[in-house]
């Protein structure tokens, strides 16, 4: 039996469903949310870059480049704004954030 | 061969992924995303997009990663504190991940039903960053414009928010330093004896 595209599109699956129940179980730790959200975004981009290969078309690598790049900024802007939420209350709780609204 | 690698890879993927969700300390969890990320370059390497597979490493080990055990060390949080409520979560977490599996599961059965129509990782191309190069710089050359844009302004977004300005904190101004002359400084007094200033 060969590599198909149904091996990559059931792989990426999981790594979706594991990113999401990664959100919702760390309610409190935001970091380890930051971190879910790049392995959500880590399955689309195989997923993009299976179907591109199985079907000989480029662009599909061209997204995911892209996809890459913008994860990259959200990570970093992310981080921030954790970083200066931190430095105004101390902690790091999501349940707090609602102060944000002002 | 080429099933075996997969298979290996992705155990270990998903493993990594659980874990990094399920690790008790963040820098744990940090440690397991790397790793995560290693092996997942490796299966793009299988299909043939070395190129993304590459970039995957640089961006994601190299950057991405790093920033995050950066945060993760400076703010000093009590850790422990933060798992309290993993089992409240549990149930809704896992229901709501189960009923996205079962979508996507649909949709992957549909498309393995479809016979795929050919396996080329780099078409018009020897090799696949030429591939991808050749339409990157010329099709889509506005895209790799705005992403530079995207990630310059994520740049000056993350400055603006985490520069501080702190009030009576002294610095050294050289071009005040410099710009300091002798009348300036120093004053002439002619005290005579016996009297103040």
């Amino acid at each position: 039996m060969d590599l198909t595209i149904g091996h990559y599109v059931a792989f990426s699956a999981a790594l979706f469903t594991i990113g999401v129940f990664g959100i919702f179980v760390n309610r409190k730790n935001i970091i380890v949310i930051l971190m879910a959200i790049e392995l959500i975004l880590l399955s689309v981009n195989i997923n993009l870059v299976a179907f591109s290969v199985f079907s000989g078309d480029i662009a599909g690598q061209v997204f995911a480049m892209l996809v890459l790049t913008v994860a990259a900024a959200e990570a970093a802007v992310g981080l921030a704004i954790l970083v200066v939420y931190f430095r105004n209350r101390g902690e790091i709780a999501v349940e707090g954030v609602n102060v944000l609204r002002g | 061969m080429q099933l075996i690698a997969f298979y290996i890879l992705s155990t270990v993927v998903l493993l990594s992924a659980f874990l990094v969700i399920a690790a008790r300390n963040p820098v744990h969890s940090v440690l397991w995303l790397i790793s995560a990320f290693f092996a997942s370059s490796g299966l793009l390497v299988l299909i043939g997009a070395e190129f993304l597979a590459m970039l995957l490493v640089v961006v994601y080990v190299g950057a991405v990663a790093v920033l995050f055990l950066f945060v993760v060390m400076m703010l000093d949080v009590d850790f422990v504190e933060l798992k309290q409520g993993f089992l409240n979560y549990l149930p809704a977490g896992a229901l709501i991940a189960l009923a996205l599996l079962a979508e996507i599961g649909v949709v992957a059965a549909a498309t393995a039903a479809r016979e795929a129509s050919g396996f080329d990782p780099s078409p018009g191309a020897d090799t696949n960053a030429e591939a991808l190069s050749r339409v990157l710089y010329t099709d889509n050359l506005m895209l790799f414009q705005l992403a530079g844009l995207i990630l310059l302004v994520a740049m000056m977004g993350a400055i603006v928010l985490t520069l501080r300005k702190r009030p009576g904190v002294r610095r050294q101004n050289i071009s005040e330093q410099t710009n300091r002359r002798r009348e300036d400084a120093v004053q002439l007094k002619d005290v005579r004896p016996g009297q103040g200033i």
